[in-house]
């Protein structure tokens, strides 16, 4: 009786295994790659990465991203280089997690955490500003009242982007936690570079592999400049060959 | 025949007893009701390989209360186009005959409250079945109402199928509690139950026919999947209740489950004896409810194992299975039972009048099939 296999099929699985998350009681571990939410990172020295380049604002295809940028004050700079993120807003209830601010930030200044878990009641917290997404001292990101963060999540906010996005590095697979070797000095000479470059920021321009290379705009880290290691130029270049096509 | 409860005149306490035995089904339908749409949530997971509701209570039993409580604090919106009077009337339209149609069904045997007998059945009227026929084609009116009066399309569209598959279906059902009335004698679901006394089930006495085709013709009139056209979300958001919120479209979903508590138990009191079953020596008024409750239960676990498995039907599926399958169906098989009744009461041989009966069938149905095809082939020509 062919009309009549499928019911013996439903029977029998109410002595099968189930396949539900008994969710909030069992949290799977998340995947390496997994998008949560945004953290802005620092170097070493407390520095901001961000330089207010509003390129992650211009790729975020929710326009939830609203950055303004603003000139250093030669006193007390925020960031190394010109300029910095004066302003820093990311909306939750917009945003979609889809990771390209992360893959168009030139300095990885912005990277996705692993949180998810958080909720809020108004509308206006959604909107994370400067004052929450930045990391704090130690390169953790802020743990606020609102956000359930889990055992380890905090070392694991850029891991993914070091290993795996087209500006980071495979050295780092499998590595996690936050540190400054990104931002500038320590980062591995990709092919065509030299481990010991000039100093100055031109000296990407030699050793780059692509001619756009030398397109540079405004938006470049000029990091290099300051710390004296040349690390910039090999970060830039592939951002800087598409703002070149436009 | 009838409730001995009135043979002695109506005074107070019989109208207390009747009062009481009001609420105690009042009472046993609210709380099915809730017990339905839980054990419906977990069979359903559980043959889908999920855990189900978990969090209110105890294997989440108090979540069809939580989500009761929820809907009534919902607000309660009116579309701008609506009929108000009709919209407000309709969900109520759709719940009484639910309640009402449980008045009729016997739930267990006589017991002696206060000095008097009386029935373990709400109401036993010498019409039941017609009354039972009556309140189900009433439901349809509260569904195509709510349609209707909402303003809108889609709740539109589903009330018109609605309607559509609620009459054709009950002529079928029709036929088959025609085939019960047929061999009880009798309209009163009090007879007919204690008709199926000693394991003479409607089941196995009238052949499975009439019970198959009540069950289709009572899924379908329920509205339940396979024939949930009626809300059939991918194509009519969520059809006649569209537009409805809060405690309106709350009373839908109470009638819609108390329907299947009643319809099951109409089912149980037709087919399976009511509450006949083998007699126990302890607490002998007990055992009848319990008997009666099992084959309720074993009812509502057919109906959630339906739905299930069972893909939804296509429109001109259900049409036709309707129409052109059970109808004839339950027509021959009305007459095959008469006919064997009529040949027994005659003294006919009955082997030959089975016979006879089996071969008018056959040429019946070649018939049919012919008319059908040419039927087909015109339609296709044209």
């Amino acid at each position: 009786m062919g009309y009549l296999d499928g019911f013996k099929v439903t029977l029998r699985q109410i002595w099968g295994e189930r396949v539900t998350n008994v969710y909030p009681d069992e949290k799977r571990p998340k995947p390496d790659r997994f998008h949560g939410r945004h953290v802005l990172n620092r170097y070493e020295d407390g520095m901001e990465k961000c330089i207010g380049c509003e390129l992650c604002a211009g790729v975020c295809p929710a326009r939830c991203i609203y950055v303004r940028g603003a000139d250093n004050p030669p006193d007390a700079p925020v960031s190394p280089g010109e300029r910095y993120g004066f302003v820093y807003e990311i909306n939750y209830l917009r945003c979609i997690h889809c990771d390209l601010c992360v893959e168009a930030c030139p300095t990885e200044a912005i990277t996705e955490s692993k949180l998810f878990e958080f909720s809020f009641t108004d509308r206006q917290d959604a909107i994370y500003t400067k004052a929450e997404l930045v990391v704090g001292d130690d390169g953790h990101p802020q743990k606020l009242p609102w956000e359930d963060w889990r055992e380890g999540d905090a070392d694991r906010t850029s891991a993914w982007v070091r290993a795996t996005a087209p500006n980071g590095s495979a050295v780092f697979e499998g590595k996690v936690g936050w540190s400054g070797e990104l931002g500038y000095g320590v980062r591995n000479p990709e092919k065509g570079q030299t481990a010991e470059t000039d100093t100055t920021p031109a000296a990407g321009v030699k050793t780059g592999t692509t001619p756009a290379a030398g397109v540079k705009t405004g938006t470049t880290p000029a990091a290099g400049v300051k710390t004296g290691k040349a690390r910039a130029p090999g970060r830039g270049k592939a951002r800087a060959a598409e703002s070149g096509k436009q | 025949m009838g409730d001995p409860l009135y043979a002695e005149g109506v005074d107070l306490t019989v109208f207390l007893i009747v009062v009481g035995k009001v609420l105690v089904v009042f009472a046993f339908l609210m709380v099915s009701v809730l017990f339905m749409v839980w054990f419906e949530r977990k069979v359903i997971s559980d043959m889908q390989n999920r855990i189900g509701p978990d969090r209110a209570g105890p294997w989440g039993i108090g979540q069809t209360l939580a989500d009761g409580i929820k809907l009534f604090f919902k607000e309660a919106l009116m579309p701008d186009r609506a009929d108000r009077r009709v919209f407000m009337l309709a969900p109520f339209l759709s719940i009484v005959p639910a309640f009402l149609i449980f008045a009729i069904v016997p739930f267990g045997d006589e017991i002696t409250i206060a000095g008097r007998r009386t029935q373990m059945q709400l109401a036993d009227p010498p019409v039941g079945v017609l009354f039972l026929l009556a309140m189900s084609s009433i439901a349809v009116y509260g569904i195509m109402l709510a349609g209707w009066s909402s303003g809108s399309k889609y709740p539109l569209l589903g009330s018109v199928r609605a309607s559509a598959q609620m009459v054709s279906y009950e002529a079928a059902m029709s036929l088959a509690i025609a085939a019960v009335v047929l061999s009880a004698g009798s309209l009163s679901t009090r007879d007919i139950v204690n008709e199926q006394a000693m394991y003479r089930w409607n089941l196995w006495v009238l052949g499975v026919v009439p019970f198959v085709i009540y069950i289709i013709a009572a899924t379908a009139e329920l509205n339940r999947p396979p024939f949930d056209l009626v809300e059939a979300e991918q194509e009519l958001v969520g059809g006649f209740h569209t537009e409805y919120s809060s405690i309106s479209f709350a009373l839908f979903f109470l009638a819609e489950f108390m329907n299947v508590v009643t319809m099951s138990a109409v089912a149980v009191t037709l087919f399976l004896g009511g509450p006949n079953g083998p007699r126990i020596g302890f607490l002998p008024d007990l055992w009848p409810v319990v008997w009666f409750m099992g084959k309720l239960l074993l009812f509502l676990f057919a109906y959630v194992w339906l739905r299930a498995t069972l893909p939804r039907f296509r429109y001109d599926q259900l049409m036709d299975l309707g129409w052109k399958k059970l109808i004839p169906l339950g027509l021959y098989w009305l007459l095959l039972i008469a006919s064997l009744r009529i040949g027994r009461d005659q003294g006919w041989n009955s082997y030959v009048v089975l016979a006879a009966g089996v071969a008018v069938g056959l040429v019946a149905w070649a018939a049919l099939g012919a008319a059908l095809r040419r039927g087909e082939a015109v339609e296709a020509a044209a």
